[in-house]
């Protein structure tokens, strides 16, 4: 019998880890909340009161590794301790450990609903007038990032990622075509590229959140982002705003002038099938974070020096948004935990105010390729390796009188993921804009 | 009861071993299932976003999963992705169980290539699978032919089909693996004395093979059912629920619920409907099949 014993531990564990797995997460934390004002991080005996952090893995965190390592060398009784972790493990662990009282000293967050969601709950500190003079040296739309109903409760820490239109520069030369302009331009050149056999828009529908950064867009060009700051605001039927309908309808008109292609539902994100069409040279364009940018010179180094181009997103004809709008990342951000205990808060805040964005980062991001939104370094980027594409992110960064958070992070979580199913509704042309509003209103 | 202890007496090897060595087992499924599925039906009555304190809703909670159209939605799916699934894999899982069992040499080479899928990482799977199926640069560009490449995991109508493929080809080779050790436990007398009496390959299969694969079709269809009802982590890395949630399986409502939605309470009471299903549909495949009482079927031989 020992065979259907092995059958039983094979396929029973990966179906029994998905809902175990669930229940015991659950029922941890349970617990865990029930013994909040037991034991806090700050009275572990190993941690001995120190202040820790949980990073993220790749991207710009080793700088802010090495930048809490300065730190700690020369506050060895203020150190900070680092633990580095995958995205998604993250922002698993992160909700739990916070909800628990069991949070680490700086709370790493995306802004948006979550940050409101701590602050809301107390589970973070008002950094106001806390960070040196840190806020006055940062880029005033990225630092409005890190706050709440006016209150500052987040400083950024990495990088800016502005939405940028990145095409092939080859195959517009080829086919004698201009880059668009406006959305009519788009259509145009859409048409054109198609009767040429190549994709016009590579899209990667299967992760869905690339399809935001064109609801975004569309919205922020056609009614500004006093269209969806009502949303956030919380204001009934906020959806109902024109801007919304217009945008999906547009949306759906690109889908339907096969602006996309058939198959961008399959093309998933995660291995860069959509770039990799752009260099490839089988699309044309691709609207993408600015941090597409490194991925095409690691892939494609000779695409990226001869051939890469990148502008701004087309504007919509008699739309009331400002075209130096921009929507995308602003930054992560760093937020200080209520549970930690003073000295814990204190050597957290001491590096915020002393250590982020010193010369020493500022320096190691501009090398890595990266834009930190700190005021007066457009020099330095200039003078960089990829000098280029910096100094365009930055400028299109510093001169955004919007910078429009990602829609998903920006919305509570329910809201958040009901927006992307239905959003990819709509690009499968499943439901119509008008379901699209409703839908999204009774989510408000 | 006294009949076993009195057989007990003359073997001393039927009543087994004594309950204490259960113990350790029996703590470590209270611990970790028992308590936790608790506290998952406690949650299934709370309203928790993960962070303020879970707040008792009472029925409330059932009432919204149950009218979620999302959610019963996934039901819907669920109950074809299961019966879809047990359609496609236990036929094939049985024959090539039966071809495996044979004891020419190339068989056994091939039970050994058949056997591989089973070895790899649900989520190695999903990726390799995405990649393939990727319809710019996968398998079409590869052998360069267009009718591979659709839009595989993009069109909702197909989305749900070659993820059911998909999770076959990793779970058939199990399946295979029971049929062909229950093929080979049949007594090779059987088919000797039908050869006799002038039965053909077909006639053998139909009244020896199924006959005597009676308990391996079951438990395998159990684990089957079971299976496919809470399958998760592959489905998950292939199309994460959608495309538009075609393939948004119970399975991944609940955790997308929970873990995405952060709405503990709604992903608790899926979580519950699960378990419940689960353990009806185990309890009912051994009851109707009679294998609790597990008769011997090689009576005489």
């Amino acid at each position: 019998m020992s065979h259907i014993d092995i059958g039983k531990i094979c396929e029973g564990t990966a179906s029994r880890r998905s809902f175990l797995g669930i229940s015991a997460a659950s029922a941890l934390t349970l617990g865990l909340t029930a013994c909040e004002g037991g034991t806090q991080p700050g009275e572990d005996p190993d941690g001995a009161g120190s202040a820790n952090v949980w990073i993220l893995t790749g991207g710009m965190w080793p700088v802010i590794s090495d930048s809490v390592s300065r730190w700690n060398e020369e506050n060895p009784d203020q150190a900070i301790s680092v633990e580095e972790f995958e995205n998604d493990a993250y922002k698993e662990r992160i909700r739990t450990a916070v909800g628990a009282g069991q949070a680490p000293t700086l709370v790493l967050s995306w802004g948006g609903g979550t940050l409101a969601d701590y602050a809301n709950n107390d589970q973070i500190i008002d950094l106001s007038g806390a960070t040196g003079d840190l806020e006055e040296r940062l880029l005033p739309s990225v630092a409005l990032n890190g706050q709440v109903n006016g209150t500052t409760y987040a400083v950024p820490v990495n990088d800016v990622q502005p939405v940028v239109l990145f095409y092939n520069r080859d195959l517009f030369a080829e086919h004698g075509l201009e880059v668009p302009e406006t959305y009519e331009d788009m259509l145009a050149v859409s048409d054109e590229f198609q009767r040429h056999d190549v994709l016009p828009f590579a899209l990667a529908g299967a992760s869905v959140w690339p399809e935001l950064k064109w609801i975004q867009y569309l919205t922020d060009r056609i009614g500004g982002p006093e269209a969806f700051q009502a949303v956030l605001d919380g204001e009934p039927d906020a959806w109902s705003h024109p801007a919304f309908m217009a945008a999906t309808t547009r949306i759906q008109e690109l889908v339907e002038a096969g602006a996309f292609g058939d198959n961008y539902a399959s093309v998933a994100a995660d291995q860069n099938a959509d770039l990799a069409l752009v260099h490839t040279g089988r699309a044309a364009m691709v609207l993408w974070l600015s941090s597409a940018y490194a991925t095409f010179r690691n892939d494609a180094p000779e695409f990226t020096e001869t051939s890469l181009g990148w502008t701004t997103f087309p504007t919509v004809d008699g739309g009331e948004g400002d075209a130096g709008n921009i929507v995308g990342n602003p930054a992560n951000v760093f937020s200080v935990s209520a549970a930690a205990s003073e000295r814990e808060q204190n050597a957290a805040l001491g590096w915020i105010g002393e250590r982020l964005y010193d010369d020493t980062q500022i320096e190691e991001m501009i090398a890595a390729g990266a834009v930190p939104p700190v005021q007066g370094i457009a020099d330095r980027l200039a003078e960089s390796e990829n000098g280029e594409f910096l100094s365009y992110s930055y400028d299109l960064a510093s001169a955004a009188p919007h910078f429009q958070l990602s829609w998903d992070q920006a919305l509570a979580p329910g809201p958040a993921q009901e927006l992307l199913t239905n959003l990819s509704q709509v690009f499968l042309m499943q439901i119509t804009p008008e379901q699209f509003v409703d839908n999204m209103n009774a989510t408000l | 009861m006294a009949r076993a202890t009195q057989r007990s007496e003359v073997s001393g090897r039927t009543a087994g071993p004594p309950f204490v060595m259960a113990v350790p087992a029996l703590v470590f499924f209270a611990v970790f299932a028992l308590v936790p599925l608790g506290g998952v039906v406690v949650l299934s009555f709370m309203e928790w976003d993960g962070l303020a304190s879970p707040q008792w809703a009472g029925l409330a909670k059932w009432e919204q999963t149950l009218a979620d159209p999302v959610t019963r939605r996934a039901m819907w799916l669920t109950f074809v992705f299961t019966t879809v699934s047990y359609l496609f894999q236990a036929p094939v899982a049985l024959l090539l169980g039966v071809f495996m069992a044979g004891s020419q040499r190339y068989r056994a080479l091939l039970s050994v290539l058949y056997f591989l899928p089973l070895i790899f990482s649900a989520a190695a799977v999903g990726i390799t699978f995405q990649s393939l199926l990727d319809p710019n640069f996968g398998l079409s560009r590869a052998f360069n032919s267009d009718l591979l490449g659709q839009n595989w995991l993009g069109n909702p109508d197909l989305a749900l089909f070659v993820v059911v493929f998909v999770v076959a080809w990793c779970f058939v080779p199990l399946h295979s693996l029971l049929y062909q050790a229950g093929v080979r436990q049949i007594p090779a007398a059987l088919y000797e004395a039908a050869t006799l009496d002038g039965a053909g390959r077909l006639a053998q299969f139909a009244h020896i093979t199924l006959p005597q694969l009676r308990y391996t079709i079951i438990t395998s269809s159990t684990l089957m059912l079971v299976g496919s009802l809470t399958y998760f982590d592959l489905i998950f890395v292939l199309t994460g629920g959608g495309p538009g949630g075609a393939t948004r399986i119970l399975p991944l409502d609940m955790y997308l619920n929970g873990f995405r939605s952060y709405d503990m309470g709604q992903a608790s009471a899926v979580a519950v409907i699960l378990v419940v299903v689960g353990l009806a549909l185990g309890l009912m495949l051994n009851r109707l099949s009679g294998a609790s009482k597990m008769e011997s079927q090689q009576e005489g031989l």
